[in-house]
Parts: structure tokens; sequence; C-alpha cells
């Protein structure tokens, strides 16, 4: 099988996974009061699930649209770091890199970062890209439809949240510091929940990221995983 | 939900996007920072992961989620696919609910 091939099956597999991902997106979105309409717009323009759904579970807490808000731009924030490491390979005209920029998300990044030379790494890029996009608009459409027709407790969608923020958090787990920096986290969140105004312990949580600053002394060592 | 928050939403996540892969484009940010910023996705998803098992509101709780999220965990480390994850775990919640 020719790698282009390769790329464009597991680009079209991790579409209709995101597009599952995107029903419960669609359903979560719409039990916090957002319209059919709203929920495909903030799919559309926002385009990357960590802070769609942060944002949502902060609201379904009873949080403020601020620490909503907030929540959502800092897990946003990666997606710099992932346009820094992909303006290394897309090149192209102004509007082109405004375009593509919408799709610099965990998923183009890493299948671009998998391929090992630069023609099929931008190919990529924009495959795995248009695959993400359109099985998770598609996807919130459809939860968004069906969602006032769910009672989210009984279907246990709202394990589906943490459910698939475990599955997001788990690759992060593999060096370290990653380890400490989700512990960290978490037990800040927890510990802070009961006194403090809903949405806040997770903007809190991310003083775990402190961890990172000192340098590490041995690259290797940190990413061994016991 | 207002529009405005949708709006806000939409043009704050095109920003830090946009930011990294033109604005800046090829040039580099102190690598303490780059460190920290990798670090996020750790420390936040984590956080919302306890926050919606194990709480409502304000209170600390331990019902059925604790059940499904602990068997998404399970199914996450032997690195099933997410769609697998994200079922098993309202599966399983679900179930223990019925119960």
């Amino acid at each position: 099988m020719s790698d282009q091939r390769t790329v464009v099956v597991a680009s079209a597999t991790l579409g209709a996974a995101i597009g599952v991902f995107g029903v419960a997106f669609g359903v979560g979105a719409v039990a916090v009061g957002a319209s059919v309409l709203q929920a495909c717009a903030l799919s559309l323009l926002v385009f990357t699930g960590a802070s769609q759904f942060s944002a949502v579970s902060v609201l379904a807490s009873g949080g403020s649209t601020a620490t909503a808000f907030g929540s959502a731009m800092l897990l946003s924030a990666r997606n710099t770091v992932y346009g820094l490491t992909m303006s290394r390979i897309i090149s192209g005209s102004l509007p082109s890199r405004l375009v593509a920029a919408q799709l610099v998300i965990d998923e183009s990044t890493a299948m671009a970062a998998a391929q090992p030379e630069r023609s099929r790494q931008v190919t990529a890029f924009w495959v795995a890209g248009t695959a993400v996009f359109a099985g998770w608009n598609l996807g919130t459409l459809v939860g968004a439809l069906a969602g006032s027709a769910i009672d989210p407790q009984v279907c246990g969608l709202d394990a589906a949240f943490p459910a698939g923020f475990v599955a997001m958090v788990a690759p992060h787990l593999r060096t370290s510091r990653g380890r400490w920096a989700a512990l960290l986290g978490a037990t800040i969140c927890l510990a802070t929940v009961p006194f403090l105004p809903v949405g806040v312990p997770i903007l809190l949580a991310t003083t775990g990221v402190l961890v990172g600053l000192p340098p590490e002394r041995d690259r290797r060592a940190a990413l061994v995983v016991p | 939900m207002s529009w405005a928050f949708v709006l806000a939403m939409g043009l704050g996540a095109y920003l830090t996007k946009v930011v990294g892969l033109v604005v800046l484009g090829r040039s580099r940010v102190a690598p303490s920072v780059d460190r920290c910023l990798t670090l996020v996705p750790a420390a936040l998803l984590a956080a919302l992961v306890v926050k919606d098992t194990f709480s409502v509101g304000q209170d600390l709780v331990l019902d059925a989620r604790a059940l499904g999220v602990g068997t998404a965990a399970l199914a996450a480390w032997r690195r099933a696919p997410l769609i697998v994850v994200i079922v098993l775990g309202a599966a399983v919640t679900a179930l223990a609910r019925a119960i």
C-alpha cells in the first residue's frame, strides 16, 4: 500500500471516529442552552474539540461564560505551538495559510509529524485536517438535532465527556513531566472544587505546567515510561 | 447561550492557531515557555477528567460515573481507539445507574 493511500485511509478513519465524538459535543452543547445553529457555529468556527468540550463542561457545571471561555482558550493555546511546528512545512500564499490555520489541531499536526518527508507531511496535514473538519461538523449537526430527544443521564452521556478527556490526555502521559503535570492539575482541581466558583479550579489546574520550567537534564531519561 | 460567546470562542481559537502558523511563523518562543505550553493538555485535561467524574457543581461526589470513567481509563491505557473509550465510558455509567 502506498504511503499516500495510508494517509487517506488513516485520515478517513480518524474523521469517522471524530464524527461520533462530534455527536457527543452536539448533544452536550444543546443541553447547556445552545441552539442547533449555535452548536454548529461553535464547531465550524472554534474547531478544536478539547476547548469546545471544556467550555460546555464548565457551563454544564454552572460555571460562568468567562471561566468557560478562559478554560477553552488555555486549551487552545497548544495550537499556537502546533502552528509554529507546522509553519516549517506549510508554505504557500497568505490566503492559503490563513485557511490552513483553521485546520491546525492535534490530529492534523500529529498526522503530518508522522510522515517521513516534507511533501507527504503537507498532504497529510491537509487530508487529515479536512477529514476531521468534515467528521467533527457533521457529527455536531447530528448530535445537536438529536440533542433534545436524548436524556444525557440515562445514556451515560455525562460520562462521555470525562471518558473523552481520558482518551485525549493518555498520549500526554507518556513522559514523566506529562504525568507530573497531570497529577498536579487533577489534585489542584479536586482540592479547590468545594471552595472556588465553578470553572475556576480548571483554570488554576494549569499551574501544573510549571513542572516544565526547569530544563530537562537527561532528555532520554524523561521519555522512558516505567 | 449568547452569540457573543460563540463568536468570541471562534475568534479566540482562530487567533491561537493563526498566531503560531502565520504571525510568528518560523520564529521560536523561549524553550522554557515551549516546554510549559506542551504540558497544558496534560494538566488541563486531567483536571477536566476529575471534575467531570467526581463533582457536581461545588460538591464532591462518588457515583456511577467513577465506574464508567475508570473503565474508559483502562481502555485508554490499553490504547483502545478514541471511540471505544468514549462508548465504554458512557455505557458502563448507564449500566451502573440502571442496576
